[in-house]
């Protein structure tokens, strides 16, 4: 990454590299919960709130106790653990003071332990040499273009399923070939800011 | 020797993890641009399945229930550890380009799907077996959308000349991996509607279940807690 403007990270992580559609990160939950527009919102809130506070608090554990202590191989192994409890821990935070919200994102968070959207914003920050302001501009723009994506998919989808379609495309065929064009279209931001 | 073979053809075709099953889809369509990027995927995703399988079928008896995930992250994660530096040593150009897609192979939903559907409840052997079948289907998935890609999109095949004239260049940018594979999912499609009339289709699932990595095999009776 060339420019480290926050406004340059910020335009970069929603549209130019949209973790879905240019970066391919995170397409199991795409496609899995995509075919409803409510579930696709619930998703993309578990997702914009658990990223967030994921990329705070391993970076910290990066950078104040991999980093000084030599640790940098077992990045792997401590994110994947800090990721999970950490949904574990929101999950039971969220159950006991805002029942509303939990009931909302219930059944989404346990999933977003194996959702590599979140991990991956984990590893990119550690490949890019983030500062800490710099992450959190990161994680939430990724956060953002995972929602912008989602629902414009999941719009399209409600109309897919009533369109007449020969059988062998039904299903997943169309769904992919409908991902490619929303990805096409998000292509033509490319250069913009110089990425 | 029957069920061998049945466990690991199961794997490869019937319940092929990308093409039919649709989990493990990141770094199928990522890691597709070339032939060889491909076939480094899938070499490394295949290790580490088979590998975590084995382990997670030798401690299933000794893994509390209750923490059982976890578990079977560490494990993942300790494998991914060390294809993640055995890539970076001795194939540094392969590192180069599958980049943040090797630590992925922790999230990798096969994985953890086979860990939890079938090496916990599985002996060694048959678990070695599932490893290898599953990461065979995933293996030849992965290189056919490469090499599809990749003779589309820059005209060659693995190092050689260019033998294309004009390659379509949008095959080997992300729009083109999203194509090709939905593509190859609808051949495969048409070529399973052809051989298998009366599919069984499941229908009625919770809607809880949708996204599910499990959702093929549980069929729902897994009720969550809470």
């Amino acid at each position: 990454m060339k420019n480290t403007s926050l406004l340059a990270i910020f335009i970069s992580s929603v549209f130019v590299n949209n973790i879905i559609l240019m970066r391919f990160i995170g397409l199991c939950s795409f496609f899995g919960v995509s075919n409803k527009l409510s579930s696709a919102l619930g998703m993309s809130a578990a997702v914009f709130f658990v990223m967030t506070l994921a990329t705070v608090v391993s970076w910290f554990i990066y950078n104040l106790v991999l980093l000084p202590l030599g640790l940098v191989y077992l990045k792997i192994i401590v994110f994947i653990l800090v990721i999970a409890s950490l949904v574990q821990l929101v999950e039971l935070f969220l159950k006991k003071n805002m029942p509303g919200l939990f009931k909302a994102l219930g059944i989404y968070l346990p999933l977003i332990t194996t959702n590599c959207a979140i991990l991956a914003v984990a590893f990119l920050i550690v490949d890019y040499k983030f500062n800490f302001l710099q992450s959190i501009i990161f994680s939430s723009g990724t956060a953002l273009g995972y929602t912008i994506a989602i629902i414009l998919f999941s719009s399209i989808r409600e109309r897919l399923e009533l369109a007449p379609l020969p059988n062998a495309v039904k299903g997943y065929g169309i769904v992919f070939i409908t991902a490619a064009l929303m990805s096409l279209s998000f292509m033509g931001l490319i250069g913009l800011f110089g990425f | 020797m029957k069920k061998i073979l049945q466990i690991f053809f199961n794997g490869l075709i019937k319940e092929n993890p990308v093409l039919i099953m649709m989990i493990g889809l990141c770094p199928f369509l990522a890691c597709s641009t070339t032939a060889n990027d491909a076939i480094g995927m899938g070499i490394a995703a295949t290790f580490v399945l088979t590998c975590s399988n084995i382990i997670i079928s030798v401690f299933r008896k000794i893994i509390p229930n209750n923490i059982r995930i976890p578990v079977f992250i560490v494990i993942i994660a300790t494998f991914t550890t060390i294809v993640d530096y055995l890539i970076k040593a001795y194939f540094p150009s392969l590192s180069e380009s599958l980049g943040v897609f090797i630590p992925l192979i922790v999230v990798n939903c096969i994985i953890l799907a086979r860990a939890e559907a079938f090496a916990s409840k599985n002996n060694v052997l048959y678990s070695l077996i599932d490893g290898l079948g599953m990461g065979a289907g995933f293996f030849i998935a992965i290189a056919v959308l490469g090499i599809i890609r990749q003779i589309f999109g820059s005209g060659t095949i693995f190092n050689s000349k260019e033998f294309l004239q004009n390659p379509a260049v949008i095959m080997i940018l992300p729009p083109g991996g999203f194509l090709a594979a939905g593509l190859v999912i609808t051949l495969v499609k048409y070529i399973e509607n052809k051989f298998n009339k009366r599919q069984k289709v499941i229908s009625n699932l919770p809607s809880l279940c949708e996204g599910c990595v499990l959702k093929s095999k549980c069929v729902g009776n897994i009720k969550l807690k809470g």
